[in-house]
């Protein structure tokens, strides 16, 4: 057979032999993978019941009772900010990494001269842009169908859940570089700490990513419209370094990943 | 030219040691990586790929380390043993996403998936392919940047014999073209038919180095052990043991056989018909007892 193959037959100049190893911070290849895979699992569905679930209850809640902005505050309170959006976080932050590295189909991303730092970096963007698009977008419309955004909760609600998709799926994108159960992990932080521990132990709210994003709510809503456990000068610098940590060390995880063989 | 070195490379998992002070050096043409299950082959690859850090010892290409070093990437095309692949997209996608992620475009897609042959099934998902269909896609999107080494973890599993001679075909091309191959077996056969040079692992250990005619030779040049049955065994023991081929006889009470072990094989099997023929002995049974790759190896092992 005659090697009449379509590859330059020298392979010894190496394609762009750039110096850097890396056009950006962002890749598009990157991101197209990363949400087509997110919005392509079975798992993707709970990113459409929960905000339909919202949606629907609002409704039901608005025609049953009226509007009325103390309901109001207890809907997006109690069941979007401190369960929904963590919930969304989770599905969003773990899986935009963790199936990958379980699957082993990582290697193809990671036999690239791209830099770690500017996959996670990508992987975040996408994880933070589909939880706000599931969480922040339908809060603010339960909140304009629950009380036609009175005293700014709908606004407030949304900006907070906003927010916390930020944290939330640095974090959670984080566990799902350090673990294979980081699903677990996950549920397990946002429904035990933020929820369960939030209600009774006092200073575990300090340390809660609800509260934080609530401290942020606080100041838009209208005076007394919302209400946080931590000020906003605090709450913002640990929405900044918790978002800032966990992207670092989740870069850092991913340098030295390591795969095991099949044997 | 592109050089793999690994040297006096360890690797541990715990207590267990996967891969035990191993010096090689792969270079350009095909190399086979031969070993039984669990011999640490994949560990030596995942070592060679960067996605496993040695205890002990260095891997480097062309001196520059592996290890935490995503440039190499620039240089080496992987073909990894596990099938997931972002399943969602169609090969042509799977391919042009490889091919952008190297900063190359769609016709480096193109040229790939054309040297592996599966432009006629580009467009199809590949959740839908077969074994073999995946390999080719695989293949394509180590080769989309058009790498001077290339490593491929058992590419032969699951294959039919067509796809793997397309495969081989394939290999032997970039061999020849200058690339430095390396893919690893664990079946004998296919390393033969296909590398220049095999080095062998045993066990995490190095065993055997060398072109596949010397490592056949090792590898039928030890002593092999045989049951024999016949109509007249304490005869053909006579007879056998007069030969220096023949190192060992024991008769076998319990079983009602001979167990002989040769220590030359070709010798042997040619003097066993005849000494049978010649004393008018009826040959029952003739039955090697330790055949078994692993056997085999270990024997390798112990030279």
């Amino acid at each position: 057979m005659s090697a009449t193959s379509s590859v330059r037959p020298d392979p010894s100049p190496a394609p762009a032999a750039g110096p850097s190893t890396t056009l950006a911070f962002f890749h598009p290849t990157v991101a197209r993978l990363t949400y087509r895979a997110l919005l392509g699992r079975r798992r993707a569905l709970i990113l459409f019941a929960l905000p339909a679930l919202l949606i629907v209850i609002s409704v039901a809640v608005r025609a049953l009772a009226g509007a009325d902005d103390s309901t109001a505050n207890g809907v997006l309170g109690t069941f979007a900010l401190a369960t929904m959006v963590p919930l969304i976080g989770v599905i969003a932050g773990t899986g935009a990494i963790g199936p990958e590295i379980d699957d082993g189909s990582v290697v193809y991303l990671l036999a690239k001269p791209l830099r770690r730092s500017s996959i996670i970096f990508t992987k975040l963007v996408v994880a933070i842009g589909v939880t706000a698009a599931f969480s922040a977008i339908p809060v603010l419309i339960a909140g304009f169908v629950l009380n036609g955004n009175s005293q700014q909760i709908a606004v407030a609600y949304a900006v907070a859940a906003a927010v916390a998709s930020v944290a939330y799926s640095a974090l959670f994108l984080f566990f799902g570089t350090i673990s294979r159960h980081a699903v677990v992990f996950g549920l397990v932080y946002a429904l035990v700490w933020e929820t369960l521990f939030g209600n009774l132990v006092p200073g575990a709210r300090t340390l809660s990513v609800q509260q934080w994003a609530l401290a942020v709510g606080q100041k838009i809503g209208a005076e007394g419209a919302i209400t946080s456990e931590v000020g906003l000068p605090l709450a913002v610098i640990l929405l900044v370094a918790v978002t800032g940590l966990a992207t670092w060390y989740a870069a850092r995880k991913l340098r030295s990943l390591t795969l095991a063989g099949e044997e | 030219m592109t050089t793999i070195q690994i040297d006096h490379v360890s690797r541990w998992f715990g207590n267990v040691v996967a891969v035990n002070d191993i010096t090689m050096t792969i270079g350009p043409g095909v190399t086979g990586l031969l070993g039984p299950n669990g011999a640490g082959k994949s560990t030596l690859i995942n070592m060679m790929g960067g996605f496993l850090a040695p205890s002990g010892g260095t891997v480097t290409l062309d001196g520059r380390a592996i290890w935490r070093n995503e440039r190499i990437y620039r240089d080496i095309g992987i073909v990894p043993e596990r099938e997931a692949m972002y399943d969602f997209l169609t090969g042509r996608e799977f391919v042009v996403a490889n091919a952008e992620l190297h900063g190359l475009g769609r016709d480096a897609a193109r040229r790939a998936l054309a040297t592996v042959e599966m432009e006629y099934a580009q467009d199809r998902k590949i959740s839908t392919y077969s074994k073999g269909m995946r390999q080719r896609v695989k293949m394509a999107s180590a080769l989309v940047h058009d790498p001077s080494v290339l490593l491929l973890d058992e590419p032969f599993n699951g294959m039919d014999p067509r796809q793997r001679m397309q495969l081989m075909e394939l290999l032997r091309r970039m061999g020849d073209e200058g690339r430095t191959v390396l893919f690893s077996s664990h079946i004998l056969e296919e390393v033969e038919q296909l590398a220049s040079h095999i080095e062998v692992v045993v066990a995490g250990r190095h065993a055997a180095s060398g072109d596949f005619r010397k490592i056949r030779r090792l590898m039928t040049d030890r002593p092999h052990r045989y049951l024999i049955r016949s109509d007249d065994d304490r005869a053909l023991a006579a007879a056998l043991i007069a030969d220096p081929s023949t190192a060992g006889i024991e008769v076998d009470l319990q079983e009602g056989a001979l167990r002989v072990q040769a220590v030359d094989f070709p010798r042997f099997t040619a003097l066993l018909p005849r000494v049978a023929r010649d004393h008018g002995i009826r040959l029952l049974t003739v039955s090697p007892s330790d055949e078994s790759l692993e056997s085999v190896f270990s024997y390798l092992v112990a030279a």
